[in-house]
């Protein structure tokens, strides 16, 4: 991994290739047959995925389908009964990530933001993604003290990271600023800072445009089509059709915790059992026409939130 | 770490308290968060801050409560402000009551009594008014401060320094230390070097575990044990039955001790920090009494309750520099210095680096912590290590200036501990020592004063007291401080998501 480690730097580099130049069908990600019980509830029945490097791959689906619970399998914060997940790090062997730790998971480069944003709040914006570069550094607690060369080196790295990684998601001028005293807004971008300076080489993203406004969710494609362009493919939870259409690759619909739809967002869009599914659940919550949900509108990605 | 355990978590499994972002673990937060969230999206205006209902630079005033228009002096009969004076009245009463005459079993009122019709009633009453004058005065001149500085002063969370406490005031406070002893009687040196000194050493060293991994240990002193038991081994054939076969100075039994402790608290955490906060100080609890018992019991081992005695003072002699430590306190007391200024610099350095950093992720949100690629265990591990060595470290210390007896190792002084870190200020180094040095202090002052047993009705007091008026300690340090006043806001602290935090609840 330190090998990595130079050019992980959590600043997207040049260096990398670009999606396009990657081969088709390198897969950075493949999970088969993921099952996920809680209980008498499954929220994860069967679901089987391959993510490409470099594609941004949208998973949609009602309130419930199990994203969420998808996304915390995959980065070990709960654990499968059944399936298993392969992942393909930069320039290393597969890995199987079901029964890693998920500080080990990041570490082999699958980073995370969450649904309800969770930021180290009493930390200043800069504090809290420079816990995100500081991840692969390696000096300890006498290096620390003695305030050693590498050890001061390394903590340059990690602010310089840090900064430009602020700078990337439009945050510089919140350096110094409590991550709690952030508006709404920028809370998910600098959870998003958080998540990129661990390095990945997988960025899963769990709807990071819920409770933005709309000139945010424009500029907040901008950033997930400006993070893929460097080489980092991202796995995308979101309700907000418009933010889907505009930057995903491909989509993966789950509803009741089975995948029932994958293909390019236009062919998703019009597949009879995803519109089915999402009248059904529109009836259930008594909202208003499930299509409205497909055909996007802002209000559409806080459903989850009314419930 | 929270984390289902693997395998299929059962219905009953406490889902709240596993879900890390999703899930049911939200599904609770969702109602109540929903309404200051969703305003986002929904408004209108398009305000990009959603999270208004808990806006900390909002405008309520500096103690979260409403903003007062101007002064009025009817603040100073709101109902807040006559609940502290009733406090304070009740601890005059009850201060007047302890410190007047001692009672005796025929007549056990009449202590009371006596003490409340004497004079020194009206004393303690005054002195509670009058505190509270000034406290109410101090609140409301910071008010008005605040009130007047409010359009230009920066929000909770702009920018703030890196360093605590200016230097200029650490040095001062330094040079206050280095001549204190010098207008004090020889007691009082000795107190200075064996409780507060000590104390201060040893708070510093829980001050990592509980201050920044926000781990509560409340066997901290067995580790102290550790080191003084250890330097009773190596320095003396004679201290207790169980010894070397050879002998060692103390000096060189620094390292060593270091290193037990360090281990000790690696064995014991290993296996241990996997638990959530409260079991963690079950069983802290459990591994202090343990080696109490041990240290009291095992008596050709450790001497047993009569203690061990003998072991050689301090001496040097490398480099030309050849100097003993002898029964006077004094170098003593200056070697403290030199070792307290020492390890508050090292951890000031280490709480500013990755390290401190990450502790602060995992006191913070464990969860987010982890996912951020932090090792969580790890670093638990390392806080547990780190703080134990110290307490060695000090043990060495505490054994080869004085006799000592399993006594200094019971659970009333892992509890000390625990009280001058928190009395002092959780996470601040210059609050913890400070804090030792006022209830080290108070013991002493108390020490001819009123009967050993009552000692600790004192220190109760006091203790509730800073708790109801300055919860964050005497010198917070100001990342705490900040938590403290987010979460009273409602903001942040990984347990406003319904998630037990595995660190400690403090
Ligand atoms: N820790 C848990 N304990 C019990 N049930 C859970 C837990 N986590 C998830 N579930 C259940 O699993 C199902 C899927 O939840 P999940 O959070 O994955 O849905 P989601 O697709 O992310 O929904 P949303 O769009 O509302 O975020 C739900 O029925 C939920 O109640
Ligand atoms: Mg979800």
């Amino acid at each position: 991994m330190s090998r990595a480690g130079a050019h992980r730097s959590g600043v997207p580099v040049a260096r990398r290739p670009r999606a396009d130049e990657t081969a088709p069908g390198e897969l950075v990600v493949e999970a088969r047959d993921l099952a996920l019980r809680f209980g008498g509830v499954t929220s994860l029945d069967g679901v089987s995925l391959r993510q490409r490097r470099g594609e941004i791959l949208a998973v949609i689906g009602p309130n419930g389908a199990g994203k969420t619970s998808l996304f915390n399998c995959l980065t070990g914060a709960y654990r499968p009964q059944q399936g298993s997940v392969t992942f393909w790090p930069e320039q290393d062997r597969p890995t199987e990530l079901v029964g890693r730790r998920p500080h080990a998971i990041t570490r082999l480069g699958v980073a995370r933001t969450f649904q309800n944003i969770r930021l180290f709040p009493a930390l200043s914006a800069l504090e809290n993604v420079q816990i995100g570069t500081e991840v692969r550094q390696r000096y300890g607690p006498v290096g620390a003290i003695l305030g050693l060369p590498h050890a001061r080196r390394a903590e340059r790295d990690g602010v310089r990271q840090a900064l430009s990684l602020l700078d990337l998601v439009g945050l510089s001028h919140r350096t110094h600023e409590l991550a709690a005293s952030l508006p709404y807004g920028e809370q998910r971008r600098l959870e998003i800072a958080r998540a990129l300076g661990t390095g990945p080489s997988l960025l899963l993203l769990d709807e990071p445009a819920a409770g933005t406004n709309p000139a945010e969710k424009r500029d907040l494609a901008g950033l997930i089509t400006r993070i893929a362009g460097t080489g980092v493919s991202v796995l995308l939870i979101e309700h907000d059709m418009r933010l889907v259409m505009s930057v995903a690759t491909s989509v993966v619909v789950l509803n009741f915790g089975r995948v029932i739809a994958h293909g390019t967002p236009g062919e998703v869009q019009r597949d009879p059992a995803v519109i089915e599914a999402y009248l059904g659940v529109a009836d259930d919550t008594g909202g208003d026409a499930g299509g409205a949900d497909v055909q996007a509108g802002p209000g559409a990605a806080t459903r989850k939130d009314v419930r | 770490m929270s984390v289902p355990p693997p395998g299929p978590p059962a219905a009953s499994d406490q889902p709240a308290a596993s879900g890390p972002g999703g899930g049911a673990a939200t599904v609770p937060l969702r109602v109540t968060e929903s309404p200051a969230r969703s305003a986002g999206p929904s408004d209108p205006t398009g305000s990009s801050d959603p999270t208004g209902s808990s806006d900390p630079t909002g405008s309520s005033g500096p103690d979260g409560g409403p903003a007062r228009p101007a002064w009025h002096p009817a603040v100073l009969f709101t109902r807040a402000r006559l609940r502290q004076l009733g406090v304070l009245l009740l601890v005059g009463v009850l201060a007047a009551i302890v410190t007047g005459p001692t009672g005796n079993s025929d007549k056990p009122l009449q202590a009371a009594k006596d003490s409340i019709i004497d004079v020194r009633i009206v004393l303690y009453l005054g002195l509670a008014v009058a505190l509270w004058v000034v406290l109410v005065l101090g609140a409301e001149l910071r008010g008005a401060l605040e009130r007047v500085s409010a359009p230009v002063r920066a929000p909770i969370g702009a920018a703030y320094g890196r360093r605590g406490a200016p230097i200029v005031l650490n040095l001062v406070l330094l040079a206050i230390a280095i001549v204190a002893p010098m207008v004090v009687s020889t007691a009082a040196q000795q107190s200075m070097v064996n409780d507060i000194g000590i104390y201060a050493l040893l708070a510093l060293g829980l001050n990592v575990v509980v201050g920044y991994a926000g781990l509560l240990d409340l066997g901290y002193i067995a580790f102290f044990a550790i080191g003084a038991y250890a330097t009773a081994y190596f320095s003396s054939q004679t201290a207790m039955p169980w010894h070397a076969p050879f002998t060692l100075n103390p000096f060189f039994v620094f390292p060593i001790a270091l290193v037990l402790a360090a281990l000790a608290g690696v064995i014991l955490g290993a296996p241990t920090l996997r638990l959530r906060g409260d079991y963690l100080a079950i069983v802290t609890l459990g591994f202090g009494e343990i080696i109490h018992l041990v240290a009291n019991n095992a008596d050709n081992v450790t001497n047993g309750a009569r203690g061990a005695f003998g072991v050689p003072h301090l001496s040097i002699d490398l480099l030309g520099i050849d100097y003993k430590w002898g029964i006077d306190p004094l170098p003593y007391y200056y070697l403290l210095i030199v070792i307290i200024v020492g390890v508050m610099i090292a951890f000031g350095r280490l709480e500013r680096s990755r390290i401190g950093r990450s502790w602060a992720a995992i006191r913070e949100d464990e969860i987010a912590a982890e996912a951020t690629g932090v090792a969580t265990l790890r670093m638990k591990l390392l806080a547990f290590a780190i703080g134990a060595s110290v307490s060695g470290f000090a043990g060495v210390l505490f054994a080869s200036k004085q006799f000592f007896n399993p006594q200094s190792f019971s659970l009333q002084a892992s509890f000390f501990v625990v009280a001058v870190v928190i009395f002092g200020g959780m996470g601040s180094r210059l609050g913890v020592v400070v804090g030792a040095v006022v209830l080290q202090g108070l013991a002493f002052y108390l020490r001819d004063k009123v009967p050993p047993a009552d000692r600790y009705i004192y220190f109760g007091a006091v203790i509730v007291i800073m708790m109801i008026f300055r919860p964050q300690g005497l010198v917070p340090s100001r990342r705490r401080r900040r938590e403290i006043q987010l979460a009273e806001e409602g903001i942040g602290a990984a347990d406003s998501l319904g998630v037990a935090p595995t660190g400690g609840q403090q």
